[in-house]
């Protein structure tokens, strides 16, 4: 058990470096960042000033490492056009996007497992049907449509929460969320709820898809035949093992969640990292741009670093595989 | 041998598609005594699991037991709804099923599945519950009981998987077990022991047993009667020496012929010809008259049953005379 999950760490290092990389090379072949930041009118002298100064006259790998040794003690630059330390921009965005991809992320997995599992086992009945019919819409409407139609439905036609903006917030055990008022809470909802519709429809669909393969099973059959009831052998054999395959898609799906709420954040004006992101895209702020990317590629590797583990603790067949693996 | 304690009366089980209705099981009948092991025997398509199933009170949508009776010491089990019928399951009739590796939950230990089978019906110790299920291994024959207790499935063979599938079985007592086709997934040897193993615990326990298969072979070793299904009917049925060694309906001939040991070694295994027909258009008459070289006319009419002996029966307008 600790062996694996210390060689998946290792691997997670791994993969972090390698993306780091690709993504200093990557940023690095978008532009020259010397020519937005400096003034055209600027001497050579000044500019040439400019560029030893910011260190972009020596050779990439250097930048590379001098980037990674300064990102590893926390420093990720200053922004070009905010003039303030990337770290602390994160870090005033990040709770807004974090407390709505959470919300948005609890919603979904509420609605989608009960739901899935039980259009699963009742696939011809009036609710499963309608169920599926409903998640076959949760899919195919474009985010930002759904969004604006929540919009018109609850924020004008019926008045009845507040649109735009995060509301109220407060600060508890260290953490400024808008979780901690009703006011916060009435912000968040509507979005929330539009973020998680398309994930709350897939879900659903994995579940289904899932549920439906187990129940032909024979060990289900087994169970019902030991004479153990319905609602025992739902949850501890056929949703037991439906997780295996759902955690692996729910996965994907929270990291999706924290790191692409970019369209539910514009059309609500959610002041989270999505807008942030692009607009850094825009005018080519290189900080700010990598270190975002570095954060979405930690939060995945983060997020399957976990799904592993939970697989793992979840399905015993794993861990000998991977025992006879490292043996 | 007893009097019986179980009966199938005139059981039909359909299932209504969207294409028709499958006819599975069509006026079924038999008898079960304690200590006795019927074999129902059929290729695949016979109806045989769904009997079984239809035991078990396990008939998924879209079919279901058309009428008929099944009745365990006189009680009635075809009217209890499926949650009613979950104190019968495991308790008084139990079963095992075909495929050992896919019959135990793959991420459970086999003590919380032993475990869960008992809690489901008594409620004693978890001391108790342990003793129980150790006795139940040590039944059938599972050396170092107490470590496969805390095995998963995936760490034993398919013999072992088979052995505790069994011993999941025993541990209630039931009054019956129901196997389908339980040594068709393993090899001979193995086969071999599980059937001695099953053969003593019957004679022990003086458990009722319902053996279902298309190896007529096994069969010839363990049933005390054999029933031959075709196409969702009785054919024939008879003590295994009647059918064994004295069947007169054409289709339990041609079956025996086609066992590899009734064969001349070299010589090319006769088959049957033809396919079973569509559970969806069967007539009236013979199921088997489509493949049958006796066949003529009368026997597209229903077939009445022919009382041959006490114990055997056929359903057929021209069997054989010896």
């Amino acid at each position: 058990m600790f062996s694996f999950v210390l060689q998946r760490l290792l691997q997670s290092v791994v993969v972090a470096l390698v993306l780091s990389i690709v993504l200093f090379v990557g940023v690095w072949l978008i532009g020259n960042p010397a020519d937005i930041l400096i003034s055209s009118e600027a001497s050579e002298a000044d500019r040439l000033a400019a560029i030893t100064a910011l260190g972009l006259d020596k050779p990439l790998w250097q930048q590379y490492l001098t980037f990674l040794g300064n990102a590893a003690q926390g420093d990720w630059g200053y922004s070009f056009v905010y003039k303030e330390p990337v770290v602390s921009i994160l870090l005033q965005r990040l709770p807004a996007s974090l407390e709505l991809g959470i919300v948005a992320f609890f919603i979904a997995i509420a609605v989608s497992v009960p739901a899935g599992l039980y259009s699963g086992l009742r696939p011809g009945s009036p609710l499963g049907r309608g169920l599926m019919a409903f998640s076959l819409i949760g899919v195919s409407i474009p985010t930002f449509w759904q969004g604006m139609l929540l919009i018109v439905a609850f924020g004008i036609a019926l008045p009845i929460l507040p649109v735009g903006d995060r509301g109220q917030v407060a600060t508890h055990l260290g953490i400024t969320s808008s979780l901690w008022t009703l006011d916060g809470w009435s912000h968040i909802v509507m979005p929330a709820f539009s973020l998680a519709l398309l994930k709350m429809s897939l879900l659903m669909r994995v579940t289904r898809a899932a549920t439906m393969e187990i129940v032909r099973l024979d060990f289900v059959k087994f169970a019902y035949a030991k004479g153990v009831r319905s609602r025992k052998v739902v949850v501890g054999h056929i949703l037991r093992n439906a997780l295996v395959p759902l955690i692996t898609v729910t996965g994907i799906e929270l990291g999706n969640l924290l790191a692409y709420g970019v369209i539910t954040e514009t059309v609500f004006s959610w002041p989270g990292l999505g807008k942030l992101l692009i607009n850094s895209i825009k005018v080519l702020d290189r900080p700010l741009i990598v270190a975002q990317l570095t954060y979405t590629a930690l939060l995945f590797i983060g997020i399957n670093f976990i799904v592993d583990i939970l697989h793992m603790a979840i399905d015993p067949r794993i861990k000998s595989v991977m025992g006879r693996r490292t043996a | 041998m007893t009097a019986p304690f179980f009966r199938v009366d005139n059981l039909n089980t359909w299932f209504f598609t969207r294409q028709g209705v499958i006819k599975s099981v069509r006026d079924i009948s038999f008898e079960l005594s304690r200590g006795e092991v019927l074999g129902i025997v059929g290729e695949s398509g016979s109806g045989k699991s769904v009997t079984g199933m239809s035991i078990m009170g396990q008939i998924d949508e879209p079919g279901r037991i058309v009428s008929g009776s099944i009745a365990l010491d006189g009680e009635e089990l075809t009217t209890l709804g499926f949650e009613e019928m979950r104190h019968y399951r495991g308790k008084r009739i139990a079963m095992v099923f075909q495929n050992p590796l896919m019959t135990l939950n793959p991420l459970m230990r086999v003590r919380d599945q032993m475990y869960e089978a008992i809690g489901e019906h008594e409620n004693i110790s978890r001391k108790d519950m342990h003793d129980r299920c150790i006795e139940a291994l040590k039944a059938v024959g599972i050396p170092s009981p107490d470590e496969r207790l805390n095995a998963y499935p995936h760490e034993m063979s398919g013999g072992m998987r088979q052995r505790v599938v069994i011993a999941i079985a025993l541990l209630l007592g039931p009054d019956m077990i129901i196997a389908d086709e339980p040594t068709t997934a393993l090899d001979v040897t193995i086969q071999a022991q599980i059937i001695y193993h099953i053969r003593r615990l019957i004679d022990e326990h003086g458990l009722g047993m319902i053996w279902i298969t298309h190896d007529l072979s096994t069969l010839s070793e363990l049933a005390d009667r054999i029933m031959v299904m075709y196409a969702g009917a009785t054919m024939e049925i008879g003590t295994t020496e009647e059918i064994i060694g004295a069947a007169r309906h054409p289709y339990t001939r041609k079956l025996l012929d086609s066992v590899p040991s009734r064969n001349v070694p070299g010589r090319k295994l006769k088959q049957i010809p033809g396919n079973m027909p569509s559970l969806l258009a069967l007539g009236k008459g013979c199921p088997f008259a489509s493949r049958c070289d006796r066949a003529t006319d009368i026997c597209s009419e229903p077939v009445p049953a022919i009382q041959l002996s006490a114990t055997h029966h056929i359903w057929c307008y021209h069997p054989f005379e010896d």
